[in-house]
């Protein structure tokens, strides 16, 4: 191994590790809100992929469909959570945010998909058919639980889970996709070559975390969703509702997690089930930061993205098992760090 | 009362569910069990054969055939269970599957046990070699991957290569071709350079490619399949290696094309003859019932939607077409005997043309694919083009 190697080996990991960090911090900002393990997460970068992917090649993606009969079962689940008397009331804003938005997605994918505008067209129209699926699936699977314990709605996003890849089988078939980049450019840095695409991906990286954190700073949701990740009783108390801040919290990470699709579609193939194991890799970023700090979980998945170039390199077969394998010295470390009997449950 | 007429409907029930099988068997259907991979990891193989299935006559020599085809999710466990569901419940005389080889191997058991011919749709050539007790009852279709390295390595022989390096999929597709290559390169006096592997979620091999590069070897072959393989090569060529590029024939797809674009112009990989039916000489007797296979094919389910994968169903089925009215001779459907006829009449079978190639089984061969049943393939110009 020599300089160059090593300068190769970094801007790789780096690339792949801001990846590994936009769905990091969904992880963090979905369980500080809502106590759930979104183990999902990867499907909507499964989904987004393949919807970009479909969109490229002049075809209405199966999210569409998709997404319509998510939009129509959640809206039946929040009347059916309601008393009848109330229907009057939520009725307008439940019709809103589970079939308008969603109709006005669709019916946008069906015009402009034949068109064939473009790269950038195809990501605000994956973007938006896949960000309010995160919605609705809180609304199904997780509002009525909101109550339960950290087991329990583990065990909810793991059914959630296997549903959203049986679902991608139906809806975007058993064929991996692999989607066009951005710009198809590539510059010289000494020995380096950056292609563009890495550029976009960094650079969104930096300005979804820049937005996050203004969002989180800066607005009164915002606030909001901080008030209900320190105290979920205390933030009740000044009318902050749980639900719709969980809600907005799912809406972030279906967000941010159909735009990491769009980003890697054009580095890899993603099949239906590709998601799981990218998800994952966010996944122990996470948890290297505690599921509790955002500039911690940015800083480890850079350091997955690194220990995976690195182990790729010196021994291909174990790369897998050595990035897991990053977890388990952490893990021993912060219980032996931590204080008996923490525990919130 | 209640607990009475209950044992009541249950009996009458029991008669009648009697009553309906020795109906059927008086039909004398004859059924077929197909265990493939529909969901999973391997549904890309699955699908496609499951469509073949469904262009399979249900009427042969005077005898109606049912196919009950099942899903096996990629997943030995269930593809036991289905087997044993066919066999128990559905009474099959015979069962094709499944997808891939670890869902094969484990359905070896079943198929001994019951004494029920079964012939396999994957790969692996330890499906039916060894010979022994348990895989008398079995066959498959695919080629096995010894015959597909060793025409990758007759190959690079013939173009002096003097080096390999290897990158392929961390999972048993990998390994069994490393296995292979080894062994193959082993006997060729080729050196292995370097043997790098990757998963077939990866976004990047840029760790893998930079050392196959370092390692200067004239070739690389890649064994992965389907568009995850182009990968790797696209990552050496932009890393700038000009060596030969080979991969297996599990890239045989029209979408691996579509997603390397320029980057796999030029590879070069085995195959079976079905990949370029069209352009095989008239002389080759497989073109017939390829383009035959094709053309049934793409009527149904739209041009240029036809797999290699699904051709391995499309075999199966016609190894028992031959076999099942020489086994009508000796004994009815339905009837351990029939069963005994049916293996009995498969291993007999002698130069039948398939999709893939030309089968000669043997009671040591249950593949009986030779050197007819692979070709080498370039891609030029986003097309595959056969080699001379």
């Amino acid at each position: 191994m020599d300089a160059t190697i090593a300068a190769i080996l970094v801007q790789d990991g780096v690339v792949n590790g801001a990846v590994y960090a936009l769905l990091a911090l969904c992880l963090v900002l979905v369980f500080a809100v809502t106590r759930i393990v979104l183990i999902p997460q990867g499907e909507f970068v499964a989904y987004g992929a393949l919807s970009y992917a479909a969109l490229d090649e002049g075809r209405v993606p199966g999210s569409a469909w998709l997404l319509a009969g998510l939009g129509i079962a959640a809206f039946a689940a929040g009347l059916a959570h309601e008393r009848r008397a109330s229907w009057p009331r939520i009725l307008p804003r439940l019709a809103g945010e589970c079939l308008v938005l969603q109709a006005i997605s669709i019916a946008a994918a069906f015009v402009l998909a034949p068109l064939r505008l473009g790269p950038w067209m195809d990501a605000l129209l994956t973007l938006a058919l896949v960000t309010p699926m995160a919605p609705c699936l809180y609304r199904l699977a997780f509002q009525p639980l909101a109550q339960a314990s950290v087991l329990v709605l583990l065990i909810a996003a793991v059914g959630v889970h296997l549903a959203m890849v049986g679902l991608g089988l139906v809806f975007f078939g058993a064929e991996g996709y692999r989607g066009p980049a951005f710009l198809d450019a590539s510059f010289s840095a000494g020995p380096l070559t950056i292609s563009a695409q890495a550029i976009v991906i960094l650079l969104a990286t930096l300005l979804i975390m820049g937005s996050l954190a203004a969002f989180f700073e800066a607005t009164l949701a915002g606030r909001a969703l901080r008030a209900v990740a320190v105290n979920r009783l205390g933030a009740r108390l000044v009318g902050i509702s749980a639900a719709g801040s969980g809600r907005l919290a799912f809406t972030l990470a279906g967000f941010i997690g159909a735009l990491s699709g769009v980003l890697i579609a054009p580095l890899t193939t993603i099949y239906f089930d590709s998601g799981f194991i990218i998800g994952l890799k966010g996944f122990v970023a996470a948890i290297i930061a505690g599921m509790a700090s955002y500039p911690g979980a940015v800083a480890a998945a850079l350091v997955v993205g690194l220990v995976e170039a690195f182990a790729a390199f010196w021994a291909s077969p174990f790369k897998e098992v050595i990035v897991f394998t990053v977890i388990i010295p952490v893990l021993l470390l912060r219980s032996l760090a931590s204080v008996p009997g923490e525990d919130e449950e | 009362m209640s607990g009475l007429s209950r044992a009541l409907l249950l009996a009458s029930a029991a008669v009648f569910a009697t009553a309906m099988g020795a109906a059927g068997a008086h039909a004398q259907t004859i059924h077929v069990g197909v265990v493939a991979s529909l969901t999973g990891p391997a549904a890309s193989l699955g699908i496609p054969q499951k469509n073949s299935i469904a262009l399979l006559p249900t009427d042969l020599a005077g005898h109606k055939v049912e196919y009950i085809v099942l899903d096996d999710g990629t997943d030995a466990t269930r593809a036991v269970a289905d087997a044993r569901k066919l066999v128990d419940e559905d009474n099959v005389d015979a069962i094709i599957g499944s997808s891939v080889t670890p869902s094969s191997l484990a359905m070896i058991d079943v198929a001994a046990e019951k004494k029920v011919p079964m012939i396999s749709m994957a790969a692996s050539e330890s499906l039916i070699k060894p010979m022994d007790a348990q895989k008398h009852w079995v066959f498959k279709t695919p080629q096995n991957d010894s015959l597909m390295a060793d025409a990758i390595v007759e190959h690079m022989a013939k173009n002096g290569v003097k080096s390999v390096g290897f990158i392929g999929f961390n999972d048993a597709y990998g390994d069994g071709w490393l296995v292979q290559m080894q062994r193959a390169l082993g006997n060729a006096g080729i050196k292995l350079a370097d043997a790098e592997r990757y998963a077939r979620t990866d976004t990047s091999v840029t760790g893998q490619v930079l050392k196959l590069v370092a390692a200067k070897p004239d070739a690389v072959l890649i064994a992965g399949s389907g568009t995850p393989a182009a990968l790797p090569q696209s990552a050496l060529k932009e890393r700038g290696y000009t060596g030969k590029i080979y991969q297996t024939h599990g890239v045989a797809v029209m979408d691996f094309i579509r997603v390397g674009g320029k980057d796999v112009e030029g590879t070069i990989l085995p195959s079976g003859p079905i990949l370029v039916a069209a352009q095989l000489p008239d002389s080759n007797p497989v073109k017939q019932v390829a383009l035959d296979y094709v053309h049934k094919y793409e009527a149904a389910y739209g041009a240029g939607t036809v797999a290699t994968f699904g051709a391995h169903a499309y075999d199966a089925a016609l190894l028992l077409q031959n076999a099942i009215p020489v086994a009508l001779k000796t004994a009815q459907p339905g009837t351990a005997e029939f069963r005994a006829a049916l293996r009995d009449a498969i291993e007999a079978e002698h130069e039948v043309v398939l999709d893939h190639g030309i089968a000669d089984m043997t009671p040591d061969d249950h593949n009986g694919f030779d050197k007819r049943a692979r070709v080498m393939v370039t891609i030029q110009n986003g097309a595959w083009k056969l080699l001379p």
